[in-house]
């Protein structure tokens, strides 16, 4: 288990040290800040539905080990999340706090792209074993916000393209997919309960 | 102090990767060009090599008409930029325009126009004087570029076609071939690709219909052979790859008007106060710079075109 998780570790950064590994060798194309942008997103959207992806692997595959990397799949997300925000703030916009306070406030997309960035900071928070402790039943609770937060990330996505949605439905597809089984289990269960 | 090391080899030795890909296609037109240069003489021949993407283009700067900024490298605008009839990522076109073939080349000239007719492309450009013109290029998307066009002034040739008085508007159409242009598989717009002009936006000399770019032939994903380039528009105003040129009374339904009417209008003239539904058209990135500049009215040609639209809603007629 250990080296698996260290092992996963180093390859949850490989995205990154590709990132760096193409802005050293002039690879990144003609406007780099939007390479940097799109794929730090990329890459949080898909760390986001790996940790989805998770539950449904234990209970569709029996992988129960796999539960044990799903700490480290959600701050990785967060991580990339991290970037994709700086990369916003720093690289395009340099700081214009007045143009972020009206992107934040009258574009949907971005709105609903910095709420979801807003509900990790919790989730990344009380990510500790001592955390989760203290928190108890609630701890399960508060975590359900992923669902909430890889929703807005994939509409973060679909309402900021112009006319090709191929890539988001995609992301979209996965997660409809991922939410939907839950769904399902939670009916099962409500049905189980009833007929006892 | 800008140092410029010279390239190991010049630019011109290098072929097209499209070219050599095409390379068996391009011998056969070579040797039945040839045949018929024997011919005829030699000027087929001539013009059949002068259809090749990179090939120098004999024209006359217009520094009157063009602006000093310096321009963007060759690489960066064949390299970045949106033609959806080859994919909708920024370097998709690169990567799949190779498939277009320019030569033969027709365009049709019809609607409200004393003569309507199909042109071979030669026969439309060989009676202007090619001119280079160094204009700001500013997409809806926030970026910006300094572009070298070479082309000739759209008003030379609406003259020539001797449009009717019902002429109110001129329609282009993008050729319509998937087989061609493989991002027409996909129904990302509603093809063809459809623009227009106002008549006095179309005669406006600023208005050019460009064949090449940096003294060159124009490359396949920059809209060749031939695109309108309208400087204080849009870039998605600016058509590439024209097969039709139609003069209408009534206004063109344009492509990107039909995808999303809130966001894409008629006019699109580039106006930082009137922002993108979805986002701020304020300012805008230059290709290659760090700092966001300030998209400016016009795209900075306010003292040439404002006056086409005194009175005018611009918010309304965005």
């Amino acid at each position: 288990m250990r080296y698996l998780k260290s092992t996963l570790f180093f390859a949850c950064l490989l995205p990154l040290a590709l990132l760096v590994w193409d802005g050293f060798h002039d690879a990144l194309g003609a406007n780099p800040i939007e390479t940097i942008t799109h794929r730090t997103g990329d890459w949080t959207l898909r760390f986001l539905l790996l940790t989805l992806a998770i539950t449904p692997a234990r209970r569709l595959l029996g992988w129960v080990w796999a539960v044990r990397l799903r700490r480290m799949l959600g701050l990785f997300a967060f991580f990339y999340a991290c970037l994709h925000f700086l990369t916003y703030l720093v690289l395009d916009q340099f700081f214009d706090w007045g143009e972020i306070v009206k992107d934040i406030a009258k574009r949907p997309y971005i709105t609903i792209g910095f709420s979801a960035f807003i509900l990790l900071i919790p989730l990344a928070v009380t990510s500790t074993q001592a955390m989760m402790r203290r928190l108890g039943r609630r701890w399960g609770q508060l975590h359900r916000l992923a669902y909430l937060i890889a929703t807005f990330g994939v509409l973060h996505y679909l309402w900021l393209v112009k006319a090709d949605y191929l890539q988001p439905a995609i992301y979209a597809a996965v997660l409809v997919i991922l939410l939907g089984m839950r769904v399902w289990w939670w009916r099962d269960r409500v049905l189980m309960a009833a007929l006892k | 102090m800008l140092i410029k090391r010279p390239a190991d080899i010049k630019s011109h030795e290098i072929a097209e990767p499209a070219l050599y890909r095409d390379r068996r296609r391009f011998l056969q037109q070579v040797t039945s060009g040839a045949a018929l240069a024997f011919a005829a003489g030699t000027s087929s021949l001539l013009m059949l090599a002068e259809a090749v993407a990179g090939r120098k283009l004999d024209y006359r700067k217009n520094p009157q008409l063009s602006i000093d900024n310096p321009p963007n490298s060759l690489k960066d605008i064949t390299r970045y930029n949106n033609f959806y009839e080859f994919g909708t990522g920024k370097e998709d076109p690169a990567k799949n325009a190779h498939t277009l073939r320019t030569e033969p080349w027709t365009v049709r000239v019809e609607g409200e126009v004393e003569k309507p007719a199909d042109y071979h492309l030669e026969d439309l450009i060989k009676s202007s004087q090619l001119e280079e013109r160094i204009y700001r290029l500013r997409c809806v998307e926030a970026w910006s570029m300094v572009i070298p066009w070479v082309g000739i002034p759209l008003a030379d040739l609406i003259k020539r076609f001797k449009p009717t008085s019902r002429a109110k508007y001129v329609e282009f159409t993008t050729l319509h071939d998937p087989g061609q242009m493989p991002g027409q598989r996909r129904a990302v717009l509603d093809w063809p690709y459809v623009e227009g002009l106002r008549m006095d936006e179309a005669m406006h000399p600023l208005t050019i219909l460009a064949v090449g770019l940096y003294g060159e032939v124009l490359p396949n994903q920059n809209g060749a052979p031939i695109r309108l380039v309208v400087p204080w528009k849009y870039g998605f105003k600016s058509i590439k790859s024209i097969v039709k040129i139609r003069f209408t009374e009534t206004m063109p339904k344009t492509s990107w008007a039909l995808a999303g009417p809130s966001e894409y209008g008629f006019y699109a003239n580039v106006n930082p106060a009137v922002d993108h539904p979805r986002w701020s058209q304020a300012k805008e990135r230059r290709i290659g710079e760090f700092l966001k500049r300030k998209t400016a009215m016009f795209n900075g040609y306010t003292d040439e075109v404002a006056g086409l639209y005194t009175g005018m809603d611009l918010r309304r007629n965005f």
